[in-house]
């Protein structure tokens, strides 16, 4: 192993090493992620109907998505569903509730309080941290455009 | 025992492999090689409550397995050499804390079948053991939740990315003289670091690793590649393996007679295992399981073995750091 630095060696792996399908995946999740938003209206839409108030409605709905990604999380469902729609099951909120109970389910063994509590949010934490700090810096934004 | 060229050690003495022991997961036992296992457990948490236990448990039953299949009592054994890829190799040490034997905990990545059955060798050669269990193991769960995510998480994988094994492979090993498969020669490796980041890419990290032993071997011994009837590799997988023959072409050798573990322990195509299998337990059961009884059956009678290890911690990989690659040669002849 003389012949070769190790920028030939990074392209030659990059030749052998196939490129996860991303065209055949964007339309995985495209639709997949389109069918759990439609399930969601879906949900409010019948809330409406049932004559829930607007803003009780568009809570109710997110706790409904949450439950149901909890619920196929613990049945071992939604795993397999986000090793086919990837990004399209874990961006919406029931991929939230799926990062937050896996992590729960795996670190139970380790106890409710440094198992759980401290593991419960390794997987959901970064988008917490990063969505509250960005809306903090939209909302200065909104603030600053609205005294100009 | 003789110091041969830069890297290897040739023994005089007979070391022979007395037995082995496999025992491995379900995804194992539905893969091509599950006639060749002793024991495919129907339930990957091996009847405990946590799947570090279920590691340990089959560690333990593996090695009294060994033992009983050679008609020997635990106390016959000198020496255990056990290796895993669980943080302060819990996998073997709480295995073996009830087996009551001299105890060498090892870490060499997924190379830790090499490098036991190397040191175990050592020890028959200079007269210090006369029966040493060399044993390596893994289990896909407790590897995912120490290095990747939580299983339940709906994630996608890579296609370089590869699938850790459960089970552990055990050789015991014996001063015999009888017409049993041989270790004639070891190879230590050292490390080769080609720059390679991606910890879903261990394959491309490990390839280097194994091509520098395996010359180094040949050029040591002075033999070519077709003195071998069997060049394996650990777990380079279906991506390291085109890799390493690529590699080993423009360096000049031919790599007619070269497998590798990972990729003849699943089947591509229904196991949904992308790259292949890797993790300690790959090389150590396929050995155990499967190249032992061919050797018996004579149907490979100089087979070089050498598992191969991405020396990596979840740490370094979040730290940007590059991963080292191992490999440890072994040469069994009959």
């Amino acid at each position: 192993m003389t012949q070769m630095s190790k920028k030939e060696y990074e392209h030659m792996v990059k030749i052998f090493s196939p490129n996860s399908p991303v065209l055949t995946n964007c339309i995985k999740a495209f639709f997949v992620g389109g069918c759990i938003c439609v399930f969601g209206e879906l949900i409010s839409k019948y809330l409406i109907y049932l004559g829930i108030s607007e803003d009780v409605k568009s809570l109710l709905t997110v706790i409904i998505l949450i439950f149901c990604g909890v619920c196929l999380t613990g049945f071992n469902i939604y795993s397999k569903f986000g090793r086919f729609a990837g990004a399209g099951s874990m961006i919406p909120i029931t991929g939230f509730a799926n990062a937050i109970a896996s992590s729960a389910i795996e670190f139970k063994k380790e106890g409710y309080i440094i198992g759980i509590g401290t593991k419960l949010f390794s997987l959901a934490g970064p988008v917490l941290a990063y969505g509250v700090f960005s809306s903090f810096v939209v909302g200065i934004i909104y603030y600053i455009s609205k005294i100009i | 025992m003789a110091n041969i060229g830069k890297q290897t050690i040739k023994f005089k003495k007979n070391i022979s492999i007395l037995e082995t022991a496999s025992i491995v997961g379900p995804k194992e036992g539905d893969g091509p090689l599950k006639n060749y296992f002793d024991i495919v457990l129907e339930d990957i948490m091996a009847g405990e409550n946590t799947w570090e236990k279920a590691e340990s448990i089959i560690v333990r039953k593996s090695l009294e397995l060994a033992t009983k299949k050679a008609k020997l009592a635990m106390t016959d054994i000198d020496y255990i050499i056990a290796g895993d890829l669980l943080n302060q190799n819990t996998g073997s040490t709480f295995g073996i804390r009830d087996l009551h034997r001299p105890f060498i905990g090892i870490f060499s990545a997924c190379s830790a079948m090499g490098l036991s059955m190397g040191l175990g060798a050592t020890f028959l050669e200079s007269n210090f053991a006369k029966n040493v269990l060399a044993s390596s193991s893994s289990h896909f769960c407790a590897a995912e939740k120490q290095f990747r995510f939580p299983l339940e998480l709906g994630s996608q994988r890579p296609p370089t990315s590869t699938t850790t094994v459960t089970g552990c492979g055990v050789a015991l090993l014996s001063n015999d003289n009888s017409d049993l498969p041989k270790i004639k020669a070891i190879t230590t490796g050292k490390i080769v670091d080609m720059g390679i980041t991606d910890p879903f890419n261990m394959g491309a990290a490990m390839a280097p690793a194994a091509l520098d032993t395996i010359i180094t071997h040949f050029n040591d011994l002075n033999i070519e590649p077709d003195y071998y009837d069997l060049i394996i590799t650990g777990d380079l997988g279906h991506i390291g393996s085109e890799i390493i023959l690529t590699l080993s072409k423009k360096e000049g050798y031919l790599l007619k007679n070269y497998k590798d573990c990972g990729i003849l322990i699943y089947d591509k195509d229904t196991q949904d295992t992308h790259s292949g299998g890797s993790g300690c337990a790959c090389a150590g059961t396929t050995f155990a399981g499967y190249l032992y009884k061919k050797m018996i059956e004579k149907e490979i009678k100089k087979l070089l073995f050498v598992p191969t290890g991405a020396l990596l911690s979840p740490l370094s990989v979040l730290q940007k750091e590059s991963i080292p690659g191992i490999a440890h040669a072994v040469a069994i002849e009959i």
